[in-house]
Formats: structure tokens, C-alpha cells, sequence
């Protein structure tokens, strides 16, 4: 009988929720690393008992936990995160050039095919990878010869939050960066190149067609088209059909564009969905209603889903990766709020419950169907 | 013979409970106790001092004997009463305002 494995990174802590496939019933266990911020974990796709964790606090810096029976026990891993040879430096808050600088990680991607392969994002804005396990990191350098050192981080940092594997082209990755924008690697890493090409952002640039220096907020793509692309943009949603070289604008008629997260239905590579936020300064939804909002068509038409979901007063925010989707026949939605709830959809989007309504602020909401 | 006392969130880490007992051969300063305190449970790497530069986390502050001694040499020689044993080490997280 199938199953479901919530993982819910939390600002104090891991949060592991199951279900069967009816999704009604949730075990709660944690928090695994209580007092501890939990930007990120996800299981390998090749062996889901095998996860990681980015676990990070203020005073003690940066660890990696993994675990190999699912999350019922944890070890510690390599946190050694250091640039290759020497950074260099990219653009700064008062003009000048500053060093990069190892702050956290925000994103870990398992490999599609090796469960000891894993790569992650980190801040300031880097591209890691481990082929044992998470014992030992080594950088992805190249990256930063994609104009780093005109990057510049905003308020949030100049994270690497996002990370695409192809399924199809196992050379291709696809990453994102707060405040640099979206860039993509034909060559497992080696090489990257910008792929901002239609992105328009006049309050944030000068140039608001930049090759570099958009903040891109979250891409997804369905397993199916890996050429199709959706973007949550701090401004405006997007997509592209040729695997990032030109995109286009697909807000419509979202009440607003501005937002974190966004994903796709696993049965309907045009279904996407993505959670309005008022504006860059107001980080909650518009008129206090918690809305998802649902293309059928890839963009452009938008439903809002609101059965289950607070329509008054509610004002809180969900971050870049705190919305994942189960793979079974009826498509699980899932997305975590800084108010600490994480709600449900075991319909596609149709109608919302909360799993859990009191942790901490939720950092990251990964799913896993499990079999 | 040092004695150490670990923050909660480190002892919880290094799956310790009470103090930890660190062997320091010659003179023990602050540097070679966290050295062999690594070396015993690797997993504290990093999150006491830098893993290249070995300098201090800004928020990690180390006590003995009533004094604060996170801003003197790491190579200083440690308070006769830390090298005996009869007083801890104390690796402390600093105060988070709020």
C-alpha cells in the first residue's frame, strides 16, 4: 500500500509526517534537531529511507545530517564547506566588492541516480556536490565565471536555493539564485551560463532586462518536459519551453505576482500552482486570504483554491521551498506557512486541511510517495 | 586531564550527557584542548572555530574559573586550575538578545 513522507524544515527543527494514501491520518514525529534551523531536507529518489539535512544555527554554523532509515535516526556528516581556490569577491550593499563568505545551506538536491550523490546550494551563492554520502563537498566554481562578481544579495541573501536535475539529460542542471537569477549547465556543472533572457524587473534593476541580477524566487519543472520551465519571480510568474534561453511572462490574472514558491501536478505537466503574496514589503496574502492559485493551462488563467484555507486574517508567508506534490493517482498538494501550519490538498488543489497547525515557521516542505 | 562542558546543543550533537574529559599532552592551551576535543568526536568540527582558520565563531564564548577567555590567545597557556581539573572549561553559546 502506498504511503506518503512529509519532511518539514522548520526554524527549530525537523518535522517528519506520514500518512497512508488517503492522507487523512497524519503521524507527527519531531523535532529531530530541536532548537535548530532546518532550512532544508530530502530524501534520494533512488532510496527514499535515505535522507539529508541541512541543519544550521547562529552560534554553531552549519551541519549535515543524513539518515538512512528514513528518518528514524540521524548521523552527522561532512559540513566542510569550502570555495574552491580563491572566490573572489561580487558586488556589495554600498557599491564595493566584497569576499564571498560560507553563511549556510539552503537547498539539498539528492542525484536522480546515486543516493550517495547530493548536491547542494549555499550562501553566498555557491554550487556544492558529494559523491559519498555528504562526508565530502566539493565546489561547483565555474559557476561564479556567470558574472559573479556583478551579483549583489538583497535583503535575503545571495542564496542558491534552487536546483533542477534533467531527468532526461543528466548533464543539464538547472539553478537559481537570490538577486543573480536563473542559470543553467549543459555539462554536469562544469560551465554555466545565465538563462534570464525575457525576465523584466524595473523596481529591482537599473537594466530590467540584466543578463544577471534578477531575483529569481523558485523554478519547477515536470519530470516529462524538462525544457519546460515555471518561474516564481519576485515579481511576476514565468515560463519557458526551451529549457530557459527565452521565457515568458504567464501572471494573468493572479490578484498578485509576487510569491515564493511554485510547482507542478505530477500527472499534468500544465497544472501549476502558486501562492500570491501581496507585495516585496507586505510578505502575506493579499486581503488576509490564504490562497493557492492553480493554472490548468501552464499560466496565464489562474483558479484560486480556497476550501480549507483561511479566508480572513491570515497573514502569513510561504517560502520558496515550502510546497512539494505526492505522486499518487490523486495528486497530493502540500505547503508550509511561516505560522507554522502545513496544509494538505489530497485532491489536486480542491480542498485544503492542515496537518499540523503549531510549529515553527516552516522553512521547506519536501514530499515522498512511497510504495 | 581538562574538563570540558559542551552547550546543550553541541552535547546533544556529540551524544555526550555530563562533562568531557579531554587528554591534552604538555601544556594545555585553549587551541590544543578544541584540537583533541575534535579529534575525539569529529562531528564538533565546525562549529566551535573555522574549519580552515581555527578562529573562533563570533557567537561561541569560552569561560574558566569565572573569567572570560575568548578573546585571549588560543595559544595561551590555560588557569593552573582548568590544567589540574579542578575547574571546567566552559564553551558557552553567547546570549541572543531579545
Amino acid at each position: 500500500m502506498s504511503s506518503v513522507r512529509v519532511l518539514v524544515g522548520t526554524r527549530k527543527g525537523a518535522f517528519i509526517l506520514t500518512s497512508d494514501a488517503k492522507r487523512t491520518n497524519w503521524d507527527v514525529t519531531g523535532p529531530h534537531f530541536a532548537g535548530w534551523e532546518i532550512y532544508h531536507l530530502k530524501g534520494s529518489p533512488v532510496d527514499p529511507n535515505r535522507l539529508y539535512a541541512s541543519q544550521c544555527s547562529g552560534w554553531f554554523g552549519q551541519l549535515i545530517q543524513r539518515s538512512n532509515d528514513g528518518g528514524k535516526t540521524w548521523e552527522p556528516v561532512g559540513n566542510k564547506f569550502i570555495y574552491e581556490g580563491n572566490p573572489g569577491t561580487h558586488k556589495w550593499y554600498d557599491g564595493t566588492q566584497h569576499p564571498w563568505e560560507f553563511k549556510r545551506v539552503w537547498h539539498l538536491e539528492p542525484s536522480l541516480k546515486d543516493p550517495d550523490t547530493v548536491y547542494a546550494g549555499v550562501e553566498d551563492a555557491a554550487m556544492f556536490r558529494t559523491t559519498d554520502g555528504g562526508q565530502n563537498w566539493q565546489e561547483l566554481p565555474s559557476l561564479r565565471n556567470a558574472k559573479g562578481d556583478l551579483w549583489q544579495p538583497g535583503a535575503g541573501g545571495m542564496g542558491l536555493h534552487t536546483i533542477v536535475l534533467d531527468p532526461v539529460n543528466p548533464q543539464r542542471i538547472f539553478i537559481a539564485i537570490s538577486a543573480a537569477g536563473a542559470f543553467r549547465s549543459d555539462d554536469a556543472g562544469q560551465t554555466w551560463q545565465p538563462i534570464n533572457r525575457g525576465l523584466k524587473s524595473p523596481y529591482e534593476l537599473p537594466d530590467p532586462t540584466a543578463e544577471v541580477g534578477h531575483c529569481v524566487h523558485r523554478i519547477a519543472m515536470h519530470p516529462s518536459r524538462p525544457n519546460v520551465l515555471f518561474m516564481q519571480k519576485h515579481w511576476d510568474v514565468l515560463r519557458t519551453d526551451n529549457a530557459g534561453d527565452s521565457w515568458t511572462e504567464v501572471s494573468g490574472n493572479l490578484p498578485s505576482d509576487f510569491g515564493f514558491p511554485i510547482d507542478v501536478h505530477a500527472h499534468e505537466p500544465e497544472t501549476i500552482y502558486v501562492v500570491p503574496i501581496k507585495s516585496d514589503s507586505e510578505h502575506y496574502p493579499p486581503e488576509g486570504k490564504l490562497r493557492v492559485y492553480r493554472s490548468r493551462t501552464g499560466g496565464n488563467e489562474w483558479e484560486p483554491l480556497t476550501k480549507g484555507l483561511p479566508q480572513k486574517d491570515c497573514y502569513v508567508n510561504v517560502l520558496r521551498d515550502a510546497m512539494a506534490v505526492d505522486s499518487l493517482d490523486s495528486c497530493g498538494i502540500y505547503f508550509g506557512t511561516t505560522g507554522g501550519q502545513v496544509y494538505a490538498s489530497p485532491d489536486s488543489g480542491d480542498n485544503w486541511s492542515p496537518i499540523v497547525r503549531d510549529l515553527p515557521a516552516v522553512l521547506s516542505v519536501e514530499v515522498q510517495t512511497l510504495s | 586531564m581538562i574538563r570540558v562542558v559542551l552547550p546543550a546543543h553541541l552535547k546533544s550533537l556529540a551524544r555526550v550527557s555530563g562533562e568531557v574529559q579531554i587528554d591534552v599532552a604538555d601544556l594545555p592551551t585553549l587551541s590544543s584542548v578544541l584540537t583533541s576535543l575534535e579529534a575525539r568526536y569529529p562531528m564538533l568540527q565546525g562549529t566551535i572555530r573555522d574549519h580552515v582558520t581555527h578562529q573562533r565563531r563570533p557567537f561561541v564564548r569560552f569561560f574558566a574559573c569565572q573569567e572570560d577567555f575568548s578573546l585571549e590567545s588560543p595559544d595561551a597557556p590555560l588557569p593552573p586550575a582548568v590544567v589540574s581539573g579542578k575547574e571546567p572549561l566552559l564553551i558557552v553559546g553567547a546570549m541572543a538578545g531579545g
